[in-house]
């Protein structure tokens, strides 16, 4: 299989994995299907299982249950080295021993690819770091380390680039630079990339499609506009951005809309963009489509209006302030607002009143206050085996 | 302004290095007494001996000083054999034991890393021989290789070996006990290599379409490098001097006679001090030269 270069990126396709370690699980009947060529994120917190799924997919782990299939072939009983996959590992793991340039080449040796000196070069000038092919990894910086990472991966071709959170470790400005240039990477070589992190902007910049994957499922996978502007889970909306999300009664159904009373507040929310149309419902908006006004607005059709309010909290983050507003029965709601003017708009304490469209409204398919989807394991050796893995999490990030 | 806040913190930075060297010397001080009075003393006076000659007329192990480079002449004539036989006993011993030892501390370091209680015990019984003379463990395998001993006895009785077979005595038995002797010296440092081995290099090797088997020899044995090179120069170096393993009273014969045997009988049976001392000099020197070759060629500087 892991012949030659492959001549495109190949289709990646999960079909029923089931991860279990001694005393938990870590993924649960996972199918997922990436087109080739895609740039595919995997995205959410520790310990979802995104790691666990791209270690399964290059092979480093076997599944529980379930088959893997690159490009059509199942390579579910196959070795790492036997699949047309490479990763950028989060510790980009190096050779130590070996310099910048061996390094890159030793896929290429392995695979008895001709000339592997002059295509690592040429791997190296992609990262524009051909001027330390002589270096030891250690006498590099972490930024570099990782460009020699994603060289030595990208040089071999592999049909499915995996990349583990593989920019953790650099900074804001280094961080923004790689993005754009594994983007631009992956556009130019063509190759599928599965890129597993925990950071949403990251995810939501680079990914054509983003699954958001929660306790072992996938809970979204999409578009990342739709994901944000659309999201269907609790989990989702406050993931992915943050959502104020209210949870009440539908009390009236019209033509392309449905009004919910939430504590004896009404609001409308568009049929279409609600997962559920009757009963309690979980519906929400996200904090920049809200308005913040200081007088009582006038009710008009196609608009949410709640309060007044009080505002208990005022922060800068220099593009927008984040305003938390307490309104009585509605709790607290967020309210980004864009600093068009200097200084805050309103401060600390001041009556306020709210409105949104009715279209920026979203309704969920859940309820925000689920429980763990896995019943926590208590027998007394999970929990040392856990707790031994945490550490070992600890000391590896430390 | 960068440049004169240098110049002014140059000489803060560069004074607190030379206080703490004083200290330093001072702590090395007595190190320095005592190789100079037990090892430099004793090697100049190896060495002077080494050159003295017999006058005659005189007693038995009595010499004189002079420049007597004959000593060294009769030496390579008479035991250039010995020298030989030392450095290919040696050899193959510390191969031996690196066979032996790699996959055991592999073992022990890798495989056993997810147990760490078993681990600790397992490296325990790789110290535990230390804990009982190693005159009497090699006497104890003397017992055990004999003629009558439960191993060759068995062999004969299989006719996996002729009834007049005898194992004690040759070139086999005595750099097997070589090869045991020294096997926690070879095992300890390649653990400590190994045990600190980052499995994910080797995660890496495997992603990278290279076999468990290449992944082992362009991977895991660079990385444990240290630790081999460390425990054959902790084998070969005392394996080369050994007098024990070779000689009549353990597992040895006249015929398998290593340096170290001649220069014990030359020092406490023939009472010829220069040619002992002669002989203790060669075998120095050529540890050092083959060591020094050695440390050269494995490319230590890389190694960190």
């Amino acid at each position: 299989m892991a012949e030659g270069f492959a001549e495109s990126g190949a289709d990646l396709e999960l079909v029923g994995i089931t991860k279990r370690f001694p005393g938990f699980t870590a993924i649960e009947e996972l199918n997922l299907t990436i087109p080739a060529g895609s740039f595919f994120a995997l995205l959410g917190p520790s310990g979802c299982g995104k790691t666990t799924t791209l270690r399964l997919v290059a092979g480093l782990e076997d599944p529980t249950a379930g088959r893997i299939l690159i490009g059509g072939k199942d390579v579910t009983n196959t070795k790492p080295y036997q699949r047309p996959v490479n990763t950028v590992f989060q510790s980009y793991a190096l050779f130590p021993h070996m310099t910048v340039l061996e390094n890159v080449a030793f896929g290429l040796k392995r695979r008895r690819i001709a000339d592997p000196l002059g295509k690592a070069h040429e791997a190296l000038r992609l990262v524009e770091l051909d001027h330390v092919a002589q270096r030891k990894p250690a006498q590099l910086s972490g930024g570099q380390q990782q460009r020699v990472a994603l060289a030595r991966a990208v040089v071999n071709r592999p049909a499915l680039l995996l990349l583990d959170e593989p920019l953790g470790a650099l900074d804001l400005k280094l961080r923004r630079q790689m993005q754009i240039e594994l983007k631009d990477i992956q556009q130019d070589v063509g190759l599928t990339f599965l890129h597993v992190t925990h950071d949403q902007e990251e995810a939501m910049t680079m990914a054509d499609t983003v699954a958001v994957m929660n306790k072992g499922q996938i809970e979204q996978m999409g578009a990342p506009e739709e994901l944000y502007e659309l999201p269907k889970t609790a989990f989702v909306a406050n993931f992915l951005g943050q959502s104020n999300l209210f949870t009440g009664t539908v009390t009236s159904t019209g033509k392309d809309s449905f009004v919910v009373d939430v504590a004896g507040t009404k609001i409308e929310v568009p049929r279409e963009r609600a997962q559920r149309h009757a009963g309690e419902v979980t519906i929400g908006v996200r904090p920049e489509k809200l308005m913040l006004h200081t007088t009582a607005p006038k009710q008009a059709g196609g608009t949410n209006i709640i309060g007044p309010g009080r505002v208990s909290d005022v922060s800068f983050s220099g593009v927008s302030t984040q305003y938390t507003v307490s309104v009585p029965t509605l709790g607290e709601i967020i309210v980004f607002a864009q600093n068009m003017v200097f200084g805050p708009v309103v401060n600390t304490g001041a009556e306020v009143w709210l409105s949104w469209t009715v279209d920026h409204g979203f309704g969920l398919a859940d309820d925000p206050a689920d429980g763990p989807r896995f019943e926590p394991d208590t027998d007394t050796k999970s929990i040392a085996v856990q707790r031994r893995e945490r550490l070992e999490e600890e000391l590896e990030e430390a | 302004m960068a440049f004169g806040a240098f110049a002014t913190s140059a000489p803060v930075v560069d004074s607190a290095p030379r206080r703490r060297s004083k200290v330093a010397l001072l702590l090395l001080l007595p190190g320095i007494a005592y190789l100079a009075l037990f090892f430099l003393v004793p090697l100049v006076s190896l060495i002077l001996t080494s050159f003295q000659e017999k006058t005659p007329g005189t007693d038995i192990g009595v010499y004189n000083y002079a420049f007597n480079v004959e000593n060294y002449a009769f030496i390579f004539r008479t035991y250039g054999e010995h020298m030989l036989r030392s450095v290919f006993y040696a050899v193959v011993a510390t191969v031996l034991a690196l066979l032996f030892s790699y996959p055991l501390a592999y073992f022990i370091g890798v495989t056993l890393r997810r147990f760490p209680l078993i681990q600790a015990l397992a490296l325990t019984l790789v110290i535990a021989p230390f804990f009982i003379s190693f005159l009497l463990r090699t006497l104890a395998w003397k017992q055990i290789l004999s003629d009558e001993g439960p191993v060759i006895s068995t062999l004969k009785g299989l006719s996996l070996l002729g009834s007049d077979a005898h194992f004690t005595g040759t070139a086999g038995a005595v750099i097997f006990g070589l090869a045991y002797n020294f096997i926690p010296f070879m095992t300890l440092p390649i653990y400590t290599s190994l045990e600190k081995l980052d499995l994910r290099y080797v995660e890496a090797g495997s992603d990278l379409y290279a076999s468990p088997a290449r992944t082992f020899f362009s991977v895991t044995l660079p990385l444990s490098a240290p630790g081999v090179i460390s425990g054959t120069l902790l084998t070969f170096i005392p394996i080369s001097g050994d007098y024990v393993n070779a000689s009549n009273a353990f597992l040895g014969s006249s015929e398998t006679a290593m340096v170290g045997n001649v220069i014990e009988s030359q020092f406490f049976t023939s009472q010829n001090y220069p040619i002992a001392a002669a002989l203790s000099i060669v075998l120095m020197a050529a540890i050092l030269l083959l060591v020094s070759i050695y440390v050269r060629r494995s490319g230590t500087e890389d190694l960190v």
